[in-house]
């Protein structure tokens, strides 16, 4: 399983990643590989403001709908609108092309818990 | 695969096979309006009467169904329904009988539908039933449409309902569409509601809590009573899903449990075939607090004869444009009467017999979620499979194909990786039960030995494994 060591990671297997302007989250490849291939994803509006740990979007794959949630506060910057077209970017990129929001976060540091890359791979071993 | 349309069957010059109509006049075109004339004949297949009955004599032998084999789709209860229900129901006094017919003229019928529901409530443990809702969905709407009349009428705004996170997706879409907020209670390390985490969520903004017992991992929720209370105690209502029921029926009642919803599926447990595409049938019953709120017309038994009472001031409404769908409800009544409280008690009881016989053979083999009994259903992973071989429960369930069985459910619940959601029921006997365990243990081996068998089952099929990927992006529903 594909856990890159540069990026932070949620409990519910979204994956983070910082820059100066604020913060691009997508679905880990254990995420990806569990819903299996992702045939359609609910992109939301740029603008929209959520809360913590609140839903920012569904996603589907042949065997289910799951929800992505925000891992902190802030306001959709973008979204990857290749998805619309190719939500298979999703199962072949999880961390690079697959990417789907961009985020302005209200306070950087308010998230929901966040795990450092070995956290993440030790929670993936002892199953959730 | 050899089945053409009938539209590329057809040969231009044919003609149609003419069928006489019954009783009605031919109708004059005179007196259809100009503009809803076509202007082209429509273009119906040309083809002889009897390649339309070869057409679809063969498309219904490519179709697998209870009659054909084992089915054991966990959560669905795709059980045998007795033959004696099906005749009854095709008698035309039920069948030709007209929906508009005046209470008066429809005695029997009104019986059949008031003495059903006297038993439902018995069985169940509720003051008064509904028959009106039209499936299982429309029962859940019905029964949280009456839980907020409730509280509305008790002058509480409580606006958040309880779905445990193994519920029935139908669960949390049914408060939604109430108006309700949906919390989502985890389950415990051992698959049941976690009383600790109930208790935090239960507060004075609580309307109810909507629960299967057994649950979606057919384990039995031993606190139900606690569940109950705890919801109680706050001011919210227990709604009962009655998709479960077929392992309890006849030996718990959802009201001694301390529901005061439940809905059950005729449909399901009580002799209609499931799966159909319809009619269904789920009654609603209740307990005497939220009986002023059931839909109208109900059933009632008058001084002299059956009426249709529909002057009720605080009901939610009507549901159905007429009383329920007649010959479910008839065909529950037959199961009710055939085998009483006794048979009954054998049909649960047979169900969780043969699920845990089934449980037990395969345990060893495929991790079950959860050690120990189960009740009607029980879910296993394909986890281990698919760490040493990569088969996934999509490839288990697509070679069982190959093997002459319906796959169980997959992926459902959520909450277990690699989810195979048996149900076996318990009408089948113990030669199928093995045999359907044979199948697994057989595939477990393959997955070992060759797994690319797995990856491309199925192989004995009119069409091989069919790419879901393209067909839920390309989606043509269209010949």
């Amino acid at each position: 399983m594909n856990i890159p060591p540069d990026l932070q990671y949620t409990p519910t297997h979204e994956w983070l990643r910082r820059d100066a302007e604020g913060v691009t989250i997508g679905i880990t490849d254990y995420a990806q590989s569990e819903l299996t291939d992702v045939v359609f994803v609910e992109l939301p509006e740029v603008g929209r403001h959520l809360n913590a740990g609140h839903e920012l979007l569904a996603l589907e794959s042949v065997k289910a709908v799951a929800y992505v949630y925000a891992p902190l506060a802030g306001t959709i910057a973008a979204v990857n609108e290749k998805l619309r077209k190719q939500p298979e970017l999703i199962n072949q990129d999880p961390y690079g092309q697959g990417w789907i929001v961009r985020l302005t976060p209200d306070q950087p540091e308010h998230t929901v818990v966040l795990l450092a890359p070995a956290a993440y791979e030790r929670k993936l071993k002892e199953g959730d | 695969m050899s089945a053409e349309t009938v539209f590329e069957r057809s040969h231009p010059g044919r003609g149609t096979p003419y069928v006489a109509q019954r009783g009605a006049p031919p109708a004059s075109l005179d007196t259809i309006p100009r503009h809803a004339l076509r202007a082209r004949p429509p273009a119906l297949p040309e083809l002889t009467e009897g390649e339309v009955v070869r057409h679809y004599t063969n498309l219904s032998r490519k179709n697998w169904a209870v009659d054909v084999g084992f089915y054991p789709l966990g959560s669905c209860t795709m059980k045998y329904n007795p033959r004696l229900a099906e005749q009854i129901a095709a008698w035309p006094e039920f069948s030709a009988a007209h929906p508009l017919r005046p209470a008066r003229a429809a005695q029997g019928l009104l019986r059949i539908m008031y003495e059903t529901e006297r038993m439902l409530a018995h069985l169940c443990g509720m003051e008064r039933f509904t028959l009106q809702p039209a499936a299982g969905a429309q029962g859940e709407l019905c029964g949280m449409l009456m839980i907020r009349s409730y509280h509305l009428q008790h002058g509480a705004h409580r606006n958040t309902v309880i779905v445990p996170d193994s519920a029935h997706g139908t669960n949390p879409a049914t408060a939604a569409l109430a108006g309700f907020k949906v919390v989502t209670c985890p389950s415990s390390a051992e698959g049941l509601v976690d009383l600790r985490a109930l208790s935090k969520l239960a507060n004075d903004d609580l309307a109810g809590i909507m629960l299967t017992n057994p649950n979606t991992l057919g384990l039995f929720e031993r606190d139900i009573q606690q569940v109950c209370r705890i919801v109680h105690d706050a001011g919210g209502l227990a709604y009962y899903d009655g998709a479960n029921f077929n392992a309890l029926v006849g030996r718990f009642r959802p009201g001694d449990m301390g529901f005061d919803v439940v809905h059950l599926n005729l449909h399901k447990t009580f002799a209609t075939p499931h799966g159909g595409g319809g009619p269904g049938s789920g009654p609603v019953g209740v307990t005497a607090q939220l009986e002023p709120y059931l839909p109208v017309p109900l059933i009632a038994k008058g001084p002299e004869e059956f009426e249709l009472e529909e002057n009720r001031p605080h009901t939610i409404g009507r549901l159905n444009a007429f009383a329920g769908s007649m010959l479910v409800v008839l065909r529950a009544y037959v199961y009710l009467r055939l085998l009483g409280t006794a048979g009954l008690r054998d049909v649960s009881g047979k169900a969780v017999l043969a699920a845990n016989y089934l449980k037990q053979r395969l345990a060893d083999t495929y991790a079950p979620s959860h050690p120990g009994r189960c009740m009607h259903e029980f879910v296993l992973s394909a986890e281990k499979q698919r760490e040493e071989s990569g088969v996934r429960a999509l490839d288990i369930a697509k070679r069982l194909i190959d093997l002459g069985f319906h796959p169980p459910t997959m992926y459902f619940p959520l909450t277990v990786p690699e989810a195979l959601m048996i149900e076996p029921t318990e009408t089948e006997d113990l030669e199928t039960l093995d045999a359907f365990a044979d199948a697994l243990l057989q595939i477990a081996r393959e997955a070992k030995e060759s797994p690319e068998l797995l990856h491309d089952a199925p192989h004995n099929t009119p069409v091989g494994r069919l790419d879901e990927v393209a067909a839920a992006k390309n989606l043509n529903v269209r010949w």
